[in-house]
């Protein structure tokens, strides 16, 4: 059943990124991570509605990695990575595109399935009072998490979002996550 | 009661609450991966200051960027001042946001809707 997660991830991100890495994703690798983009949305001379909003799903997409991503399978070549995943992000004419891909328990893959249908389901409106609510009612869990990061992206983006689940082994999947940032809502 | 100081960080934000002066301050960027560590002595020290508050408390929101794990502890932040508010005592919220940045706007609108204590929303223009 296992794959190259690699290759599956490029075939379905595509070719040219301004940025890819692949491997441990850590509280410095994701201050890196900030800085470059940062900077280079800064030389490119992004409109600061544009910039900021990419710099926030960034934020958030890592963190989502941080805080949830599944222990690497046995069978898989990177061992050393206690949490693995796989970011890509790529300029379009009109926006960005941020691009993660990550292991993931498949009990936990059908809750965050449920959870994403949810929010490509509602509207704007609705998004915005989900994100109310869950603000205001849900306490942070002991992954560390909000449960507020993808309604968060979608409600900043006001795009749907593009997702894949793979089956990797008998317990994991491969969770692939596109999203599309662009200047306007 | 002693004010609280923290620096800035391109992770966490500058902290300025003084209870002398009833001027409170959270300015910059409020993004790191455990926040819940970061906010608990600015709770701990609310939980404090709201037994003797000063009469008017001015609270200046200044952030650049805020992760959604922050969002969860400023709202704590935000129901402290409202049991503060609450028990008779001024306490108003100027939410700063830089000129277009709507997201900030509406995310200080959130709050308003959930907390009630008055808000200024207030644009800074370059």
């Amino acid at each position: 059943m296992s794959f190259n997660v690699e290759s599956y991830f490029s075939d379905l991100s595509g070719k040219n990124p301004i940025l890819y890495y692949k491997g441990n994703i850590d509280s410095d690798l994701i201050n890196k991570l900030l800085d470059t983009v940062e900077e280079k949305l800064i030389s490119s001379n992004e409109h600061p509605r544009l910039r900021k909003r990419v710099y926030n799903v960034l934020v958030e997409s890592l963190q989502n990695l941080y805080h949830h991503v599944g222990s690497v399978p046995a069978g898989f070549k990177d061992q050393t990575s206690e949490k693995f995943g796989i970011l890509s992000i790529i300029k379009l004419d009109y926006g960005y595109r941020i691009v993660t891909g990550n292991f993931i328990l498949k009990e936990e893959a059908e809750e965050l399935e449920k959870k994403i249908v949810r929010i490509n389901n509602s509207s704007h409106d609705e998004i915005t009072e989900l994100y109310k609510f869950i603000l205001n009612h849900q306490r942070i869990s002991v992954k560390g998490g909000g449960g507020l990061g993808l309604v968060d992206i979608a409600r900043k983006t006001g795009n749907k979002l593009e997702y894949a689940f793979k089956d990797y082994d008998e317990n994991t999947s491969f969770f692939y996550l596109d999203i599309l940032v662009n200047g306007n809502k | 009661m002693e004010p609280i100081l923290i620096e800035g960080t391109p992770k966490t934000p500058t902290i300025k609450f003084d209870s002398a002066t009833g001027e409170f301050e959270i300015k910059g960027r409020s993004i790191p991966e455990n926040s819940v560590e970061f906010y608990r002595p600015l709770i701990d020290w609310l939980d404090l200051y709201k037994e003797t508050p000063n009469n008017k408390t001015v609270v200046n929101i200044k952030l650049e960027y805020f992760n959604t794990s922050s969002s969860k502890c400023i709202l704590d932040v935000f129901k402290k001042l409202e049991t503060i508010h609450k028990a008779k005592n001024e306490v108003e919220v100027n939410w700063y946001y830089e000129e277009d940045d709507e997201d900030m706007l509406e995310a200080g609108e959130d709050y308003e809707s959930i907390i009630r204590v008055p808000f200024k929303m207030i644009e800074i223009v370059e």
